[in-house]
């Protein structure tokens, strides 16, 4: 864990104030892994006080992306950020993805902006395993293909793609896969999870999904992410320490 | 000159700098102490112990708002049992002062806690929690009555020969009562300032932005009310104050300070920049260096009016 100044390398805007950040820091880029995320501190002033969290991207050498909307005051000031200005970053944070398990096909399944952590999977199992990959949305221009490989599209309006939700498109795809062969990656809002979750356990597919949840500090002290577990009711799990990913089957969405 | 003392008495206790991590803003030592050395701090307080694990409050617990954060964690904690089992042996291993936080919700918790700590040898201080603003029982309940926290101080007192801190609440009208209170009761110090209590409501869906509806504000935000807290505490009562509300720098400790804090309490601070304690404490150290002034507690109660 560092808690560093890194520069700017270069602001990309994608599509409808999708925005990436391209940030250098070896250090970090040299040791973060798939699902882990980084808290950023967005300016020096105390309004925004706090860090916001951010799943890597993306890695390249020794330059890590992060992915964003411009939804608040924090991520405005982030889309304004140019070339060398230094911004404050604490991570690698929490826990990654379990990509090396045996599996043949990975799939992937993102909502909006959950496509963010996918980019960097895509890049450290392409070659050594199959993707697929579901990218749904609300209309057409929610769905972020960056980075991504072998897509499948659903909007919930048919305004692209399938008509209907992400979880039924991969639901309709099920019999091309051979369930056994396969390994589930999700990240997106609690809806698609909550459904996601009832697949799987249903069809008995492995599944590990990113959450998300307000947050302070990111590494475990302020007790402000809880998530509820499957198996210990009298106590929370924290999405920043014992998350952001976990297997489906352990909490409760 | 080129040494300065930072050292400062509170009450019967004698810390290394002014610079104490708060409650709750720290856990138990075991995250922050990856990020900076404990045998630099001035001392550590623990996130409030209770005599059962307590799960806390569901989420969404915590909000940003202009310039500080709403929590409702709802003190969750491992309770003391855990505590003494698997989280002392890694704090003991520091030469930090160890403050234990207590939070219960009758009297006989307080009371029952602190017994059983008080024989643990690492523990070196209570802070009593009289004063937290999102738990039904206990807390704000007994924050609110004079009464009721002298005689917290009081029973406290008579079960541990170990200093006794009272961290008071914001959420009264003559904080200095309560400090009166304390003091006469036998307590050691007081901290202020905990929480104040406040909420946050989403425009278009027309719910609470936390779970528990209300929230302890803290962060910058605060500070003004948290030296106005301390202020009146010094006027009035003649007892040791420790600091506590929106501590952002070396700056902000220094006027704690002047206003009569004894030493400070680090908070929400500690969730946007871990090694800033740290950092305070080598910014304190050369201020008083630059400034002339070889014994920084001589800065308590200096203020000018």
């Amino acid at each position: 864990m560092f808690v560093i100044n890194a520069p700017v390398a270069e602001t990309i805007e994608l599509e409808n104030q999708i925005f990436l950040l391209k940030i250098y820091s070896p250090e970090i880029a040299s040791i973060i892994l798939p699902g882990q995320f980084l808290n950023i501190r967005v300016s020096e002033s105390y309004f925004p006080l706090l860090r916001r969290p951010f799943s890597v991207c993306d890695v390249e050498n020794e330059h890590f992306y992060i992915m964003f909307n411009v939804y608040g005051e924090g991520t405005k000031i982030l889309a304004h950020k140019h070339p060398g200005q230094m911004i404050d970053v604490l991570g690698p944070l929490g826990n990654g993805f379990n990509l090396k398990d045996d599996y043949e096909t990975a799939v992937i399944i993102a909502g909006g902006l959950g496509a963010a952590p996918f980019p960097y999977v895509t890049r450290k199992i392409s070659g050594s395993k199959n993707i697929i990959t579901f990218i749904g949305g609300r209309t057409h221009s929610d769905l972020i293909r960056h980075g991504m490989v072998n897509i499948k599209l659903s909007t919930d309006d048919g305004s692209e793609g399938f008509k209907g939700t992400v979880v039924q498109l991969f639901r309709n795809s099920l019999d091309e896969l051979n369930k056994d062969k396969i390994k589930v990656f999700g990240c997106g809002p609690n809806a698609m999870l909550g459904a996601l979750k009832e697949l799987c356990i249903s069809e008995n597919i492995d599944c590990e999904v990113s959450t998300e949840c307000a947050m302070a500090c990111g590494f475990g002290i302020c007790q402000g992410c809880p998530i509820e577990s499957t198996h210990q009711k009298d106590k929370y799990l924290l999405v920043c320490k014992h998350g952001p990913v976990f297997n489906i089957k352990d909490i409760v969405i | 000159m080129n040494s300065v003392d930072l050292s400062v008495k509170v009450g019967p206790m004698i810390f290394r700098n002014p610079i104490l991590l708060a409650s709750g803003t720290v856990g138990y030592g075991n995250e922050i102490s990856e990020f900076i050395d404990l045998n630099k701090i001035g001392g550590i307080v623990t996130k409030s112990l209770s005599l059962k694990p307590r799960k806390g409050n569901p989420p969404q617990r915590i909000v940003e708002t202009p310039s500080g954060m709403l929590n409702a964690i709802g003190l969750a904690n491992v309770g003391v049992e855990e505590y003494i089992k698997n989280k002392i042996p890694f704090i003991e291993k520091y030469d930090v002062p160890l403050i234990c936080n207590i939070a219960a919700s009758t009297i006989e918790e307080y009371v029952e806690c602190t017994r059983i700590l008080t024989e643990q040898e690492a523990v070196d201080a209570f802070e009593i929690n009289v004063s937290c603003p999102n738990v039904r029982e206990g807390g704000l309940q007994f924050g609110n009555n004079v009464k009721a926290v002298a005689g917290i101080t009081e029973k406290v007192k008579a079960v541990t020969n170990k200093p006794v801190i009272i961290k008071l609440s914001p959420n009264v009208s003559y904080i200095s009562e309560f400090a009166k209170a304390v003091k006469d009761s036998g307590g050691d110090a007081v901290s202020a300032i905990n929480t104040l209590v406040g909420t946050a409501f989403n425009i278009f869906t027309k719910k609470p932005k936390i779970k528990n509806v209300n929230g302890g504000l803290s962060g910058p935000a605060i500070k003004p009310v948290a030296l106005a807290k301390v202020l009146e505490i010094k006027q009035k009562v003649d007892i040791p104050v420790i600091g506590i509300g929106g501590i952002m720098n070396w700056k902000d400790v220094i006027e704690f300070m002047i206003v009569g804090s004894s030493a400070v309490q680090i908070g929400t601070l500690n969730f946007i920049d871990p090694t800033a304690p740290l950092k305070i404490i080598k910014e304190l150290e050369e201020y008083c260096l630059d400034a002339g002034i070889s014994k920084l507690s001589e800065l308590t109660g200096s203020y000018i009016i």
